[in-house]
């Protein structure tokens, strides 16, 4: 049996982590790799695509349910979807109160004390939400948890200012324990040259864009059905893509410690690319009165 | 041994010093100092309300003890809630003495603990749901409460919890104060920090309730005891002189306190602060608000009694400076006689004290009444105002130490050498271990009360049967003396 790998997809909140992730992981099951995916995110949508529901019943929220965290079996939290993909939400507090964060470490403390675990298993996913905020948010990437960091972004400006602070965050980690960043997934919102930007950026943090996700609608027609493309239309193009991803991350061997660029090499960067403009410094701070 | 020189303790400083790595060194020698009672100010000479460095076993609480366990915790007809896990409140439960009248569990509720006890689930999806069904059950099972404080724990400034919301509610609901005190342990450097924060959650949610409320009838001899915390009986013993001099005390802040008392003191003529570094904000807020004067007063000992008394006296009329008068000349054989009793078995006998908010110089006259000496003293959390009115008390080239550390403590006394050491539990018995007659300086030992003309006589009686206690005699192992070693020696050969 080969080793566990486990690998933890980041990203700018909203950039379509958990569709990637869910798309990626019903290719890797096709594949016929055994597979877990563990939500970290309040929100609990995470696996929603291969349990064909609206929001699994978190291990958070059934703890508070049952009074305590100890009063849970593993069995009560863990659900079997497609092609046996194993699911698991931490679940957490509604916006505004609490600590998600907490949850987050509660219930990946949960799962490894129940032994989730198991030497079946060939992947764990953990798709994290979109900051991170706190110290709670990098539990999946601590000593003996995720060693694989996948940073899903795409052309746009924000979305890579959070590739690379993640970048940074992801260092920290690095040199303390194993993990490494494994490579960023371009999920294309069809910017121009949008592949070549990302693969500059890859290549200036020290890894490579390993694959490029091209948009397309059947993303979202199977996502009204609660499916990935995978499972509702395999013969789909698109499902091609996702394989092709399974296949790179499954062959994926280029594991580094970023090396995180500067803000100022990044806007240098999208100035290149024609993404932001070229900065006027005798215009800052001049109100729309004072130019006139 | 003879008193030290200015020389002598300056150089018993550097010594103990020069064990500290270069850092800690800087930083710890602000906070040692020989007197020098030429000064008017402090800050020549001490540091202090500084953070403590790491490692040095520093002897200070946090925030929370600050509020619930000094200024709350002894308000005896609310119940004070420790929010958060259960420790904060269960490990401090009871420990500080606070004497009361009432009835435990029906309308007095001092020495229970109550506490939201935080788990996991109360920490990831927030406890105020909790804590207001905590407040509808105090209603339910403690109908006679008068209120409810709520003592925020470390946990509750991390995840934002509303305590102040939740609070509103409830008091609206049960028509009687709800305070939300943000005392988490982990704001400020030691428990000085906590004080303040319930001396505004007073002035804030509490204070003002009375006002424009003329039903309580005054007199002009009100008078309010501010920071006398009834620790082994303490306010008991001080509200009686009061008394008879003339004065009627409307509140006692905060032992054997009430929060009606608290409420009416805005309606008093002057406010007498004992212990003035846990209650001095609320004070200076009382004199700017509503104009009431305030005196700092010191009830150790028949000296400090009756010159805080005259002081005391002088800001009334003539009736109650004779009342003053009279109650010195009514005391002045009972105590005459405690010092006749005590003070030969005590005379010349040296102390070092390391305490918190008033007694390491409040307590000086005391010792001195029993011809005692204290030749160093220092406190926890003290700020530098503490500091300026310590100078005065102290000798010259006696020794200061603020936040002092387990190592300096222990290196001072070694060298020091004093009869007696007054400091808290975590010391005692590490002095008592080397020989060292030693007294819990912050619960009276179990004893008390120590203030008053009553106090004084409890207090002289602990302070010989603690000094002169035959057990000290044998400290050593008959196998250590020098006899014994001696004839081992003759043995051998």
């Amino acid at each position: 049996m080969a080793k566990l790998r486990q690998c933890a997809i980041y990203g700018k909140g909203g950039i379509g982590k958990s569709t990637t992730t869910q798309n990626l992981v019903a290719a890797l099951a096709e594949q016929g790799h055994k597979v877990m995916i563990v939500g970290c995110d309040p929100k609990a949508d995470s696996t929603r695509l291969i349990l064909h529901a609206k929001a699994q019943n978190s291990i958070m929220q059934m703890a508070s349910d049952a009074g305590s965290v100890e009063d849970l079996e593993l069995e009560d939290v863990l659900k079997v979807g497609y092609k046996d993909i194993k699911c698991v939400e931490s679940g957490g507090p509604e916006p505004g109160v609490g600590c998600a964060g907490r949850g987050v470490i509660t219930a990946i403390n949960f799962l490894e004390e129940e032994g989730a675990y198991t030497d079946d298993l060939n992947f764990v996913f953990y798709d994290v939400l979109g900051d991170v905020v706190c110290g709670g948010f990098a539990m999946p990437i601590r000593e003996n948890k995720a060693q694989e960091i996948y940073i899903v972004c795409s052309g746009e400006m924000m979305a890579m200012y959070a590739a690379n602070n993640i970048a940074k965050g992801i260092v920290k980690y690095a040199n303390s324990g194993s993990v490494r960043l494994a490579g960023l997934i371009c999920n294309s919102r069809q910017c121009a040259r949008e592949d070549e930007l990302i693969m500059e950026l890859a290549r200036k943090l020290g890894t490579t864009m390993i694959h490029f996700v091209p948009r397309d609608n059947v993303v979202q027609r199977a996502e009204i059905r609660r499916m990935t493309v995978i499972e509702y239309e395999p013969t789909a193009k698109q499902a091609d893509e996702y394989r092709d991803l399974a296949r790179k991350i499954n062959e994926n061997k280029n594991f580094i410690i970023p090396t995180p660029i500067t803000m100022d090499e990044l806007e240098d960067l999208l100035m290149e690319f024609g993404v932001m403009e070229e900065v006027d410094e005798s215009i800052v701070g001049k109100t729309a009165a004072a130019e006139a | 041994m003879a008193a030290m020189t200015r020389e002598e303790t300056e150089a018993l400083i550097q010594e103990v010093l020069e064990v500290y790595p270069e850092k800690a060194q800087k930083d710890r020698a602000k906070h040692l100092a020989v007197n020098d009672t030429s000064l008017e100010k402090a800050n020549k000479c001490i540091t202090s309300n500084r953070k403590s460095l790491p490692g040095v076993m520093t002897i200070r609480g946090c925030a929370y003890a600050g509020s619930k366990g000094v200024v709350w915790g002894p308000i005896k007809d609310m119940i004070h809630i420790s929010h958060g896990p259960v420790g904060c409140g269960q490990y401090s439960r009871a420990g500080r003495r606070n004497y009361y009248v009432g009835t435990t569990g029906v309308n007095t509720f001092g020495t229970m603990n109550f506490t939201s006890d935080f788990k996991e689930n109360d920490i990831v999806f927030g406890g105020d749901k909790k804590l207001a069904k905590i407040m509808l059950e105090i209603e339910q099972l403690f109908p006679l409460n008068k209120g409810i404080s709520v003592q925020s724990e470390c946990p509750i400034g991390l995840i934002g919890d509303d305590i102040e919301a939740v609070s509103k509610k409830a008091a609206k609901e049960t028509g009687k104060p709800v305070v939300p005190v943000r005392c988490e342990g982990f704001r400020g450097v030691s428990q000085s920090l906590g004080h303040h924060i319930a001396n505004d959650a007073i002035r804030d949610w509490v204070l003002e309730n009375r006002d424009g409320d003329n039903s309580f009838e005054t007199t002009p001899y009100d008078v309010a005891v501010i920071g006398d915390y009834n620790i082994g009986g303490d306010a008991w013993a001080s509200r009686t002189l009061l008394e008879e001099m003339g004065l009627r005390v409307v509140a006692q802040w905060s032992g054997d306190g009430t929060i009606a008392e608290i409420e009416k003191t805005p309606k008093v003529k002057l406010n007498l602060i004992h212990c003035y570094r846990s209650m001095n904000y609320i004070a200076r807020h009382m004199e700017e608000k509503y104009s009431i004067p305030w005196i700092e007063y010191n009830f150790f000992g028949p000296t400090k009694i009756a010159e805080s008394l005259r002081k005391i006296a002088a800001l009334f009329d003539e009736k109650i400076q004779a009342g003053a008068e009279k109650v010195i000349a009514r005391y002045t054989s009972e105590y005459e006689a405690v010092i006749a009793k005590y003070k030969p078995r005590l005379e010349g006998k040296r102390v070092m004290l390391y305490i918190g908010g008033l007694r390491p110089r409040h307590v000086i006259g005391a010792y001195e009444d029993l011809g005692m000496e204290v030749v160093g003293t220092g406190y926890e959390f003290a700020h530098n105002d503490d500091y300026d009115r310590t100078i005065k008390e102290m000798g010259n080239a006696t020794l200061l130490y603020d936040d002092v550390t387990g190592y300096e403590f222990e290196e001072f006394v070694k060298r020091v050498q004093p009869d007696l050491v007054g400091s808290g539990v975590k010391e005692k018995y590490i002095f008592q271990k080397m020989g060292v007659p030693f007294r819990q300086m912050h619960s009276w030992d179990y004893s008390g009360p120590y203030h008053g003309y009553d106090g004084f006589a409890i207090f002289a009686r602990d302070m010989d049967m603690t000094i002169n206690n035959p057990c000290w005699k044998n400290i050593k192992a008959p196998w250590k003396t020098e006899t014994a070693q001696n004839e081992a020696v003759k043995a051998v050969a």
